[in-house]
This record gives structure tokens, C-alpha cells and sequence, in this order.
């Protein structure tokens, strides 16, 4: 399942949402707000969202992680607004009944949710400026694509 | 035709509104809509070279048709997560 929201992550119940008896790991990610970026001290990050579009992209990776690895369940939470030192801006849980499955479609989806859902950050730093974050991109990854195979293993 | 271009982030800043309203070709391209928000909205010039366009909910190449009634947004580079 999939979630944009206002109010302070609960990784506990995204934990719950995703725990299972046939899994044997549920992996936990949590994007958290960092002091220091590039020599510059950030008093608070702002998120901002088109939220029709990225509730179907955040939908569209869970799909897709669920067609590459062997998954029992995931859960992805972003949180959009003013956001304090140390708080989570998202919250990705994977269960799977094995651990490299979980490890690797929690690494994948956070790494595709930073490319291509239509979600912004704003730092506030402590100087008293503030600039939305616009990454230079070398390519133009649009889509998200199931490129590899699911890797199979023999167990 | 006319159509409303949805922005965020330091579009939204530079423009000082949610939307700008950007005339085409009525069988414009995504292409000739880049050029007309950079021609019709100087101060967005410089960001959509770098933003992608987003039609109904979904990226759009440069080579697509831009429809008559389509929510269009222009998407910077993301920084979620």
C-alpha cells in the first residue's frame, strides 16, 4: 500500500502493515532529515507534492517491486510539509520470506522514488535562506522499468 | 489553443502562481510547448529546459501531442524522499 500524508510518520505501524508469518525478513527505510548537507546547517526541509501523480508512481514502483522479487508485502509512506531535524519524510517496509529479496527491493524502491516521483524538498537553512533541491540529472530516466529478470536462486 | 500548465517547487516560486496559462498550436507538441511557456513565461524559461512535462499524470516525450482538455504539469527535477 501506498501513502502521501501530512502527519509524522508512524514506522511502527508500517512495520505492522507489512509483518507476516510467511515472511522470514521485513526490512525498514527511513529518509530522515539531515543537519548538515554540503557544508550548509539546515534548520527544516518543506516538502511539496502533485499528489495525483505521485500516489500513481509510488503505486506503480510497489507493482513493479512486487513483479521483480518474490515480496510478501510493502508499505510506502511519504510525508509532505514542514519537516524538523530528524524527522522521516518516508517510510519504505518490505517483507519477503527471504532477507536478500527484502534488502534489495527496499534498496530499489527508494532509489526509483527518488528518481521519478513528482515530490520536491525545500531546505530551510539556518542562514535564513531557502531553496527548493533540483538535482542535475546526466540522464533522463523517465520510467521505471523491470530491465532484470527476477534473480533466481535455487533454495 | 490555451492550456493551463501546472507548476511546483521553484517553478511555482519563480512564477508566483500555481498555474500559468500558455497558448499553442492547437496539434502543439510537447516540444513547442517547452518553447512557448520559455517565450510566454520568461521567468520559467531557464527551469523548463530542465523540467520534464507530465500529461495526465504520466511523462510525456517531446515528440507527444499535447491534448485539448489534458492536465498538464511541469516537473523540475524531483528531490523526494
Amino acid at each position: 500500500m501506498i501513502e502521501l500524508t501530512e502527519q509524522p510518520i508512524d514506522s511502527q505501524e508500517v512495520l505492522r502493515r507489512v509483518s507476516s508469518t510467511q515472511a522470514g525478513a521485513v526490512v525498514l527505510f527511513l529518509g530522515t532529515t539531515r543537519e548538515f548537507t554540503r557544508g550548509r546547517q539546515t534548520l527544516s526541509l518543506n516538502y511539496e507534492c502533485y499528489a495525483g501523480m505521485a500516489k500513481k508512481k509510488l503505486a506503480e514502483l510497489e507493482t513493479l517491486a512486487h513483479q521483480r522479487w518474490p515480496l510478501v508485502a510493502t508499505e510506502i509512506v511519504h510525508r509532505v510539509g514542514v519537516l524538523g531535524l530528524g524527522e522521516a519524510s518516508v517510510a519504505i517496509g518490505v517483507s519477503s520470506a527471504h532477507r536478500q529479496d527484502a534488502f534489495e527491493a527496499g534498496k530499489w524502491l527508494i532509489d526509483t522514488l527518488k528518481e521519478v516521483v513528482p515530490i520536491w524538498k525545500q531546505e530551510n537553512w539556518t542562514d535564513g535562506t531557502a531553496e527548493w533541491v533540483h538535482p542535475v540529472i546526466e540522464t533522463s530516466p523517465i520510467e521505471p522499468s523491470p530491465t532484470d529478470k527476477p534473480i533466481e536462486k535455487a533454495e | 489553443m490555451n492550456v493551463e500548465v501546472k507548476l511546483f517547487a521553484v517553478a511555482k516560486q519563480l512564477a508566483g502562481a500555481e498555474t500559468v496559462t500558455v497558448s499553442v498550436p492547437n496539434h502543439a507538441t510537447v516540444l513547442e510547448l517547452r518553447n512557448a511557456i520559455g517565450r510566454q513565461h520568461t521567468e520559467l524559461r531557464d527551469i523548463t529546459q530542465r523540467a520534464l512535462i507530465a500529461i495526465d499524470a504520466e511523462y510525456a516525450n517531446n515528440d507527444a501531442l499535447v491534448p485539448k482538455d489534458s492536465e498538464i504539469a511541469l516537473i523540475p527535477p524531483v528531490s523526494g524522499g
